[in-house]
């Protein structure tokens, strides 16, 4: 907490300054973002630990853990963007716009591996730029603004896909140069008969990265003050926009990673992908203590609602449930951590008078 | 602390609703419709009785009305043959098809039943089922590539056979320019239909890529409004059965004459078939294509058969006219035609 939580309250301070209040640790522990989808996570992880064989082997946590990293990368930057205060719809078919292109360039246009893969990240920073250039610009709703990218960039999936392959699919990745290389980066696995996927490593570095940043530096006291009150952060000096737009260049990169990860690993992309992926990413992040409202949130819940999120997909799975229901389970697990959270957070802030 | 009540109200619907479902999932269907089915345990059934086998049924179906009749086709030969069928779908997601496929092979079963519609992005999950020495069968989707996968048969139609006969069929009908109607983005199968169609009735055809079976209401505006926008359209060709009662609604909502045709049936299809509104289906029996895959994989594991010769085996293409539709009717509503 350096410059501008500190520089916005100059208030009179009457009598015993509450920010030197003793907290115990415990209420301190109850009043981060994160502790209401921790909970949810371990009541999640051990239902399905004792009631399924599978669960809780090596390989299962490998199939957990893969579901939920792709989802947990994204869910990160959607939450860093969310506590920026703002949203982003196109994050999930940025997925499919990204690996759609590297597969075109790849086997279209003659392009190796690893300067298609840095085109691909240069136009997902561009497009993430398009989005918060507009939304400051504009001073729409980002809700709308990344609607619009949301749909025009199916629309050119699909079109510029059909237009160039007569398909609806990239495919052939597996023979273009450089593939062995990347996908050793990007979508191979380790620890060899359980099969844990690179992808799981990523997400944990970026979740890691992420944390730091928030809670260490100067640019993570900006985001939660520019999406606590962005004037009030805009009158202390905090640059603004720059903020906002570097978030969303942030989140169309991360979005650039999923998409060569997953384009890689399935060594095809189809032109509807990632399409409603979004909605999963604000989810987790929701679940992992992020505010609709901006200012308030943590990486590490956003991871912890991604796991939950992939705990129930595999879970589920090996439950053998009827799949029919598939969507009221994860609807109900969704709506208690979110519960929980909520009581989670009002015993804390009770705690603190 | 109203809030704390709340959550051990929701915590109860959650082990309720597990407990439900385990149950449905377990032993009965919890429909209560026992069509289609022989008495499940009659003794001259006992070759795969007891031995505890697990197959798993793994689509890239999202829960309509064609997938329904598969996974049911796929359940009643579980019950029958007393074998544990774990049906799921991908929402045709590849990504998490293949991530499907992995936690079955974590789980061990004994033979995997799987539409490839992208077989790419499958070869690998695959791979590691073939490592693990999981037989598995292709269904619906993947004729093409069955072989190179490594499945011991495919169960399911040819798509471009099964579009050439459609196209030709309305093109005997009479009809100069055809609308195929795509409803889904990224399944390959659709559009070798769609080209199929366009081989068989050799003249104008133009495909329409449209929001899908998860928004009808859509999908219906945009048929509609094509229809009124280029009124020379006297064929409309739809590839799956909501669709096809979408297209009806669309053909007269634009009070157009074109003629109506579709792959696959329902109880909606058939009965608009029997009313004349729809001119023929295309039926590839998908109830086949859920039921046969766990027989001969149960047939595989208890007495190492294997279906097919290296050729894949057809459940289609079959013609549901005015002719035949009422005996069909019956069995549509019951959910297995």
């Amino acid at each position: 907490m350096t410059s501008a939580p500190a520089g916005a309250a100059p208030a009179p301070v009457p009598v015993a300054d509450e920010r030197l209040a003793n907290i115990s640790l415990w209420a301190r522990l109850m009043r981060r973002p994160e502790v209401g989808s921790l909970l949810g996570a371990l009541v999640i992880c051990v239902f399905f630990w004792v009631t399924t064989d599978a669960f809780g082997t090596l390989s299962g946590i490998a199939n957990w853990t893969d579901v939920a990293s792709t989802i947990g990368i994204m869910a990160v930057a959607v939450a860093l963007l969310m506590i920026g205060g703002e949203f982003d719809l196109s994050a999930g078919v940025m997925t499919g716009t990204t690996g759609l292109l590297m597969g075109l360039l790849t086997t279209e246009w003659g392009f190796s591996m690893w300067p298609a893969i840095a085109a691909t990240f240069a136009f997902a920073a561009l497009v993430g730029f398009m989005n918060g250039y507009m939304v400051i610009r504009t001073g729409l709703p980002s809700f709308i603004v990344t609607l619009a990218t949301f749909f025009v960039l199916q629309g050119a999936n699909l079109g510029v896909t059909k237009a160039i392959t007569g398909t609806v699919r990239v495919a052939g990745l597996g023979d273009v140069a450089g593939y062995g290389s990347a996908a050793d980066v990007f979508s191979s696995t380790f620890w060899s008969p359980h099969n844990f996927r690179i992808s799981v490593v990523w997400w944990i570095v970026i979740a890691a990265l992420a944390t730091w940043a928030l809670s260490r530096t100067r640019a993570g006291n900006w985001i939660f003050a520019v999406g606590g009150d962005a004037n009030a952060a805009r009158n202390v000096g905090v640059p603004v926009k720059r903020v906002k737009i570097a978030l969303f260049m942030t989140t169309s990169l991360c979005a650039a990673l999923v998409g060569i990860m997953i384009a890689l690993r399935l060594s095809s992309v189809q032109a509807g992908q990632g399409v409603g992926e979004e909605f999963t990413y604000i989810i987790a992040a929701v679940v992992g203590g992020c505010l609709l409202t901006g200012g308030y949130g943590s990486a590490i819940g956003a991871s912890l609602g991604a796991l939950i999120v992939g705990m129930a997909f595999i879970g589920i799975q090996f439950s053998g449930w009827n799949t029919d229901w598939r969507f009221l389970f994860l609807g109900v697990i969704l709506l208690l951590a979110v519960l929980v959270n909520n009581l989670v957070r009002h015993r804390a802030e009770g705690a603190r008078r | 602390m109203r809030q704390l009540r709340y959550v051990v109200l929701a915590l109860l619907m959650v082990l309720g609703l597990a407990a439900f479902a385990g149950a449905c999932g377990g032993d009965d269907d919890g429909g209560g419709s026992d069509s289609g089915g022989t008495p499940a345990q009659s003794d001259d059934v006992n070759l795969t009785q007891g031995q505890d086998i697990t197959v798993a049924v793994i689509t890239h179906g999202a829960g309509d009305s064609f997938w329904a009749v598969a996974k049911k086709g796929a359940e009643d030969a579980g019950k029958q043959l007393g074998v544990t069928v774990k049906y799921s779908e991908s929402a045709n997601d590849p990504q998490k098809q293949a991530q499907l496929i992995d936690s079955a092979v974590t789980e061990k079963v004994d033979g995997i039943a799987v539409s490839a519609p992208n077989p790419d992005a499958l070869r690998d999950s695959l791979s590691k089922a073939t490592d693990a020495g999981i037989p598995f069968i292709t269904l619906n989707s993947g004729a093409e590539d069955y072989e190179a996968l490594g499945a011991i048969t495919h169960v399911g139609q040819t798509e471009s056979i099964a579009g050439e006969g459609a196209g030709a069929k309305l093109k005997e009908a009479g009809a100069t320019k055809l609308l195929c109607v795509i409803h889904e983005q990224s399944n390959i199968g659709l559009n070798q239909r769609c080209d199929g169609a366009k081989q068989g009735f050799g003249g104008d055809v133009e495909n329409l890529q449209v929001k899908g079976v998860d928004d009808i209401q859509t999908t219906l505006t945009e048929i509609q409004s094509k229809l009124q926008s280029d009124t020379s359209i006297d064929a409309v060709l739809t590839l799956n059965p909501d669709i096809a009662v979408a297209a009806r609604d669309a053909v007269q909502g634009a009070s157009s004459e074109a003629r109506l045709a579709t792959f696959d049936l329902s109880g909606d299809v058939v009965k608009a078939i029997e009313a004349g509104e729809i001119e023929f289906a295309v039926d590839q029996q998908q109830y086949l294509q859920g039921y046969l895959p766990v027989v001969f994989l149960a047939l595989n594991k208890s007495n190492l058969n294997t279906v097919g010769g290296g050729q894949p085996v057809l459940t289609g293409p079959g013609y549901v006219t005015k002719d035949n539709a009422a005996e069909v009717a019956q069995l549509a509503e019951d959910g297995t035609r």
